[in-house]
């Protein structure tokens, strides 16, 4: 009874909301890394992609909401996704026609394109204000829970309690559809083919006739879908706040530079490490030595949770020190 | 005879029309900076009151008083320096109302105030420090230390049967004070504090934080923190997580924004917040409305109070001049004497001249403690039904 005590303790407080914060984690890395792969630069203003897109997705779950349409259990900005996900699209694609497009025919250096997008995120950072306000949002509606605390503790007598939150759940399974369909339009399809050899080789990739701006574009598509959606969810399951969102390209970046830049299975694998990394080396494990039947006298804690952040940025400078282009060989500058 | 009679009572107007001068008082608040939004009104409480008492001729043989402002900013300690500054060295204040924020009031008393013996009383810098700074008498605040709220929440907790709790606090001058001054509190009355742990706000994720809290335990938890920033975080978290159902909040965290935001689910949780209340706080309300400013934004009645303090002690003293009048504030503010209320600021003056005391309760029911700051008076809320509720004043 206490081992199960001590396995529900630890999943309800480290693995599952390491596990949610490392999918929003992920998914952002994922957008990150493959803009970099592919475009070779490194995007600032992608923070602020997730929170202009999330604004757009709440303006318009609100007009769902007031017409009538849910999704019943499930949160109706679900539905205003795919919406949302066009029209950040549309504005995206026109910061690379305004911005970038230039730098590029240029063969500008990376820094100027990294700069660019300093500036784009500055603009971005004012618009989504000026759209949607610098206030908390609520937007999460249908079920909060798929399991609270109260009825795990009614079910199974347990002392602890396990809680797993709808929009924890859904971020999982948003997650794991978004990666496998993102590898396997890598690995199958034509135009993702098309994308890793522009990637590989951009000479070669021009010369047997691969459109270049086709794939900017659907880098841009790709990514910008992968970022809204982040966005969402991570709206979903915290709050929207605009600060947050630039807030968040920290870790992002962590996760993406761990798991090796420009390698998508690094991003995914990254912001696991860098969530799990937060969570559980600063978790107390008194808890849990109790449960196992020790009487510790402290928190048996590690590190307070003022350092967590140095403890994903020990693991960035060891992963560099060590392999420079992270753990899942990515491409170093 | 006659001669000699003429001539004293000559002496005596004489002597009444030297006594009459132009007083000027300082007024040092953060006009630009992060709190811009309340200084207005406070600014406007603190001349209401000066002008009250320059109408009424009767300070001081009929001295007029005349404001002076300074914006000092509120976070930027050199240009609060430099502000009053300006207001004791050039345009010779005797006294200042201010300042706003609890780190520029520390520089600018250290570096203007006591050196060059100026009366400076705060209206709003409420942290711990400034109770044990080395004042030599020149500083008072009409607000309450934050020592004083540890202490009233520690009471609180306790008196709702709650011996065990859990304590986080935003990381910073404030955060850290309150949680510090009520875990003391609270260990000295009995209770237990499980952890006492940091969080920052504007993060992305609070489950670290949470499962931290949880796992050090405790029947509920103090959250020193702001109601739109990470504080709510951490509710949220630990109500997902079901870390922790009771939840104590202080004035940082008593606001609607809370209630909107998690309505029910704070059934069990209370908190308290500085806020006056009764007969005097009504009257400096309605003077407000007549001059034109809202009397219960916040501070504004504490700017009141301030000011009229300066004054009054002026009376008492019968005498402007700072290092003479600092003696009698704290006389003029408590019994025992007649009370005063907002508006009546006249009638204290009469009352000072011809020596009587006076006990000045003003616009937030102003009693000094020890070292010259307010007792404080808190009121208690829960949020039973999703709502917030007052329940008492303590």
């Amino acid at each position: 009874m206490d081992m199960l005590n001590a396995l529900v303790a630890i999943l309800n407080f480290v693995v599952i909301p390491a596990a949610s914060y490392g999918a929003q984690l992920a998914l952002g890395a994922l957008g990150v890394t493959l803009i970099y792969g592919i475009l070779r630069f490194s995007n600032f203003a992608h923070g602020d992609t997730m929170a202009f897109g999330a604004a757009l997705v709440i303006l318009i779950t609100w007009g769902l909401q007031a017409i009538g349409i849910g999704l019943g259990p499930l949160p109706t900005a679900l539905l205003a996704l795919p919406f949302g996900i066009a029209l950040t699209a549309v504005f995206i694609l026109g910061t690379d026609r305004v911005v970038y497009r230039f730098y590029r025919s240029k063969r500008s250096a990376p820094i100027i394109l990294v700069m660019a997008s300093v500036g784009v995120m500055f603009i971005m950072n004012g618009l989504t204000r000026l759209i949607i306000g610098v206030d908390e949002i609520r937007f999460d509606d249908g079920a909060r829970f798929l399991v609270s605390v109260q009825q795990f503790r009614a079910w199974t007598g347990l002392s602890e309690g396990l809680s797993l939150r709808v929009s924890q759940a859904l971020t999982l399974v948003v997650t794991a559809l978004a990666c496998w369909a993102l590898f396997r339009f890598l690995n199958r399809s034509r135009a993702g083919k098309a994308m890793r050899a522009y990637s590989d080789n951009e000479d070669l990739a021009l010369l047997s006739g691969i459109d270049p701006e086709r794939v900017v574009r659907l880098t841009w598509l790709i990514a910008t879908a992968l970022a809204v959606t982040a966005g969402t969810l991570y709206g979903l399951d915290k709050s929207f706040k605009v600060f947050n969102y630039f807030q968040i390209l920290l870790p992002i970046f962590a996760a993406a530079i761990v798991g090796g830049l420009g390698n998508p299975l690094g991003a995914v694998a990254g912001g696991f490490i860098v969530a799990f990394s937060e969570v559980a080396v600063t978790y107390p494990w008194r808890k849990i030595a109790t449960y196992l039947g020790f009487e510790p006298q402290g928190l048996l804690q590690l590190l307070s949770t003022e350092y967590k952040f140095a403890v994903s940025f020990v693991i960035l400078i060891v992963v560099l020190l060590f392999r420079p282009t992270g753990l899942f060989r990515g491409k170093s500058v | 005879m006659k001669k000699l009679l003429l001539a004293s009572a000559a002496g005596a107007l004489l002597a009444g029309a030297a006594g009459a001068e132009e007083i000027k008082m300082g007024i040092s608040l953060g006009l630009t900076g992060p709190l811009e939004s309340i200084s207005p009104a406070m600014q406007k409480g603190a001349e209401l009151a000066m002008k009250e008492v320059s109408d009424s001729g009767k300070l001081l043989d009929g001295s007029t008083v005349t404001p002076v402002v300074a914006d000092n900013t509120c976070i930027d300690a050199a240009a609060s320096v430099a502000a009053v500054t300006r207001l004791v060295t050039a345009e010779g204040v005797k006294g200042v109302m201010g300042g706003m924020c609890s780190g520029e009031t520390i520089a600018s008393l250290e570096q203007v105030g006591v050196p060059q013996g100026v009366v400076m009383i705060s209206p709003s810098a409420t942290s711990p420090a400034l109770s044990t700074i080395d004042d030599k008498g020149f500083f008072f605040r009409t607000s309450p230390s934050d020592a004083r709220q540890g202490e009233v929440m520690a009471d609180i907790v306790l008196e709702r049967g709650i011996n065990s709790v859990a304590v986080t606090y935003t990381n910073n001058d404030y955060g850290k004070g309150l949680a510090d001054s009520f875990a003391d509190a609270y260990k000295a009355k009995g209770g237990t504090v499980t952890v006492v742990s940091a969080h920052d706000d504007g993060k992305a994720d609070y489950s670290a934080e949470v499962a931290a809290l949880a796992a050090a335990g405790g029947d509920a938890l103090v959250v020193a923190g702001y109601a739109d920033q990470g504080g709510s975080g951490v509710i949220q978290g630990s109500l997902d997580t079901g870390a922790f159902e009771v939840f104590v909040l202080p004035d940082g965290m008593v606001n609607n924004v809370l209630v909107e935001k998690f309505g029910t689910q704070l059934e069990n949780s209370f908190g308290q917040n500085p806020s006056a209340e009764g007969e005097g706080h009504d009257k400096f309300d309605a003077l407000a409305k007549e001059a034109g400013f809202d009397g219960t934004s916040a501070y504004a009645g504490e700017s009141y109070d301030a000011a009229a303090l300066m004054l009054l002690a002026m009376q008492a003293a019968k005498s402007s001049d700072p290092t003479v009048y600092k003696d009698k504030v704290m006389e003029v503010a408590n019994e025992p004497g007649e009370k005063i209320y907002p508006g009546e600021l006249a009638k204290g003056l009469e009352l000072l001249a011809a020596g009587q005391d006076i006990d000045y309760v003003g616009a937030t029911s102003v009693e000094l403690i020890e070292p010259g700051e307010s007792a404080g008076v808190y009121r208690e809320v829960d949020f039973k039904g999703g709502k917030l509720n007052v329940i008492g004043y303590r």
